[in-house]
């Protein structure tokens, strides 16, 4: 299985490499088949203009069959977004991360997903639960089950 | 559930009840029960053979694995035979439907199609039917896009073309192996160039057979899941039975595991989603227990639906067939119990005192610890004789017995008229309660019972010419004792809510000569053995045992018709009465 993941992985970095990233998505680092990480942000007129926020990719050996565990970096200089479906410690509530997810589906879908999901906020806000969730919540968002909104994102 | 299709479930059930070594007291615990007392005890226990169902219990079967195996393979065949498809697209189609046969008849009849969508069967069609029914599928080329993107939809038979039930022949439509040499098909998921075998859904989402077996493989170990959508992103078609079996997972020498427990992941669905079924709650048991009687909501407010399963064990499985709660809570309804446990926990504060295992002495106050079932307790002190439930003196018991399991509220009322309302209707609830829990300890404490009474049996075979067998008289008294006083224990939860008038009042009296009985076999079962008239006690014992079992059947029997006949009135609303 771990052979299937870091196939993957090369793979998709290669392309990284060679067709670079979607427009206002750059690699920060890639260093193992482990942890990536991107830095976001939402071009255009949108409620986050002028934001830059930074992705944490996790890889587990059973990726891509299994979904890898995606979250916004909260430190010193980084902040989550302040979206109803992102909580403050940088999980997020978006069903292809969970039940949605395909094999199919890369590093690369899963940036252009979560841009769009930022582009389309109409009203910044936290998830009604944010207090409850982010003071029992586990490190791995993975292990959260999340309850998907009706709007799928 | 009342349909035409109905009778074929009764149908398999008996044919279940014949194949399956299902022995005759594989029924029900009641009759295997008074089998033993006939055999065990000979003449002393006069036990007619049961004949038919008491109207305290209810009709219920003990299924194996094997039997509810069959069961959902029947319905499975029921539905390809109405609809004339092979058994993965019915068995789809059931699990999809939550294995309600009649719903989905009737939606199938309405529209086929969307059914077949909506249970992951076939893609929504746009396209015209196809004639040509390629052998060897299309195949993509190797980019992320296509893999993501779906191909037009053909019209098709429900997963027949990937999926015949039993030719696997044609089983190459979907495998497509050593692929085509003038077009390289690469693996979307693993880009690994070296795999040459090639799976897919009838939706054509082609993926490498290692891709498939890691993905259907996590599904089921992981996530305990059996209905496994296509890899393919937003692709809503399920995997059906013979693809996962026979195409995704390893051969059953490689991986057995896996296979079995997506069978059970299938079994567990099916039980689920039957209201008829309950699998049996004890640990590690694999019976399923079939009682269609008891299979509403609306059926639990005139039965209690006490079952057993087909185990050999003993004691037998017995449990509730509505409700958690305990394993036998007769006579009371199960809302009812729900309703008086909650009141107990709610209530518990206050309540806590009187569950304390020690009481004072009403006359010199010494501390006094009860550590059996009678309530006829004795100071170690002064002598002084009281019952343990009322604190009374146990002389008035002795003779009149006077109403002691009656809250005379009239009386009370009258009696309590100084106080507030709401300290009497605490009083009230502290009469059932106490009795409640009093009749709870001393069926518990009826383990230490047991040790003394082995020890006395073993007296009686030193002391006597009775053998072994002829003691037993001991130990079945032992047992009615510990039985009754469950009765008792929630008649007291039932007449809390009782409404106040006659059929309260006849009820109470059934409770009142049951307890009365049940405290002076207990009595008796206590008392120092004269070894000069141990025949006597044998006598004694065996009348009282025969005299209590009766009373408890009377009380079971009437409340049971009770329930049948709608005469209990509650004086709260009560769920499932609307
Ligand atoms: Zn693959
Ligand atoms: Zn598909
Ligand atoms: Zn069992
Ligand atoms: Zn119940
Ligand atoms: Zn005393
Ligand atoms: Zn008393």
């Amino acid at each position: 299985m771990a052979s299937i993941s870091a196939r993957r992985l090369k793979k998709e970095l290669t392309e990284i490499n060679h067709e670079g990233t979607p427009t206002g998505i750059k690699l920060l680092s890639a260093d193992d088949f482990e942890t990536w990480f991107f830095s976001i942000e939402v071009l255009g007129n949108t409620l986050y203009q002028g934001e830059v926020f930074k992705l944490m990719f996790r890889f587990d050996g059973h990726y891509p069959i299994s979904s890898p565990a995606v979250q916004f970096v909260v430190d010193q200089t980084h902040q989550a977004p302040i979206h109803p479906h992102v909580y403050s410690n940088g999980h997020i509530c978006a069903s292809i991360l969970g039940n949605d997810w395909s094999p199919v589906l890369s590093v690369a879908s899963v940036c252009i997903t979560l841009q769009s999901m930022l582009a389309s906020c109409k009203s910044k806000e936290r998830p009604p639960d944010n207090d409850r969730y982010v003071a029992h919540a586990p490190d791995n968002p993975k292990k959260t089950r999340f309850h998907y909104d009706v709007d799928r994102v | 559930m009342s349909s035409d299709y109905e009778y074929s479930d009764d149908e398999y059930l008996y044919d279940d009840d014949d194949e399956d070594m299902l022995s005759p007291q594989d029924g029900s615990a009641a009759s295997s029960d008074d089998d033993m007392a006939m055999d065990t005890f000979g003449d002393d226990f006069k036990v007619p053979p049961r004949e038919k169902r008491k109207s305290y219990e209810v009709d219920h079967d003990s299924l194996s694995h094997d039997a509810v195996k069959k069961l959902m393979a029947a319905d499975v065949d029921h539905i390809a035979g109405i609809f004339g498809v092979d058994a993965n697209t019915a068995e789809l189609l059931l699990h999809h439907l939550a294995w309600n046969k009649e719903r989905l008849i009737e939606k199938y009849m309405d529209n086929a199609s969307a059914v077949s969508v909506a249970a992951g069967i076939s893609l929504p069609s746009r396209a015209s039917p196809s004639s040509s029914a390629a052998p060897i599928r299309y195949q993509g080329s190797s980019t992320r896009s296509s893999a993501a993107t779906r191909r037009p939809a053909r019209q098709q038979t429900p997963g027949a073309r990937s999926l015949p039930p039993s030719s696997p022949s044609s089983n190459d439509a979907v495998l497509t192996p050593a692929l085509a040499k003038q077009e390289r098909f690469v693996c979307p998921i693993c880009f690994d160039d070296s795999q040459t075998r090639f799976l897919s859904l009838s939706c054509e989402h082609q993926f490498c057979a290692e891709c498939w077996n890691a993905y259907v493989t996590g599904k089921i170990r992981e996530e305990g899941e059996h209905a496994i959508r296509c890899m393919a992103e937003g692709c809503a078609l399920v995997a059906p039975r013979t693809f996962v079996l026979r195409d995704a997972l390893p051969a059953p020498s490689e991986d057995k595991g896996t296979r079995e427990r997506y069978e059970e992941l299938q079994l567990r669905h099916f039980v689920a989603s039957t209201a008829s079924l309950k699998y049996c709650p004890y640990p590690s048991c694999t019976y399923t227990v079939s009682c269609p009687a008891a299979s509403t909501k609306s059926s639990l407010i005139s039965m209690v639906p006490t079952v057993t399963c087909g185990a050999n064990a003993t004691p037998a499985h017995k449990f509730c067939f509505g409700c958690a709660i305990e394993s036998d809570h007769r006579p009371v309804i199960c809302p009812v119990a729900r309703m008086w446990l909650q009141k107990c926990e709610d209530d518990s504060e206050t309540a806590n005192w009187i569950k304390s295992n020690t009481k004072e002495c009403s006359k010199c106050q010494s501390t006094i610890e009860k550590n059996g079932g009678c309530n006829h307790m004795t100071c170690k002190k002064c002598k002084h004789e009281f019952c343990w439930v009322c604190m009374g003196p146990w002389s008035e018991h002795g003779s009149a017995w006077y109403s002691c399991n009656r809250y005379d509220e009239k009386a009370g009322v009258d009696a309590r008229d100084a106080q507030s309302k709401s300290r009497a209707s605490l009083e009230r609830y502290l009469h059932y309660y106490n009795r409640w829990a009093n009749h709870e300890q001393s069926a518990k404490l009826s383990v230490e019972l047991y040790s003394k009474t082995e020890k006395k049996m073993e007296e009686m075979q030193l002391t006597s010419e009775l053998t072994w067998i002829e003691v037993q008289f001991m130990r079945k008294a032992v047992d009615e004792v510990e039985k009754c006083r469950m009765t008792l224990k929630w008649t007291y939860a039932m007449a809390y809510y009782l409404d106040k008038g006659n059929e309260k009042e006849l009820f109470e009296d059934n409770q009142r000569d049951l307890e009365r009985a049940v405290e002076d076999l207990s009595e008796l079962l206590e008392s120092p053995i004269d070894p000069e008239a141990i025949s006597m006690l044998r006598q004694k014992v065996t009348d009282r045992t025969v005299y209590v079992s009766k009373r408890n059947e009377i009380m079971l029997e009437d409340t049971a018709t009770g329930f049948q006949e709608g005469r209990w009135k509650w004086n709260v609303p009560v769920e499932g009465f609307d």
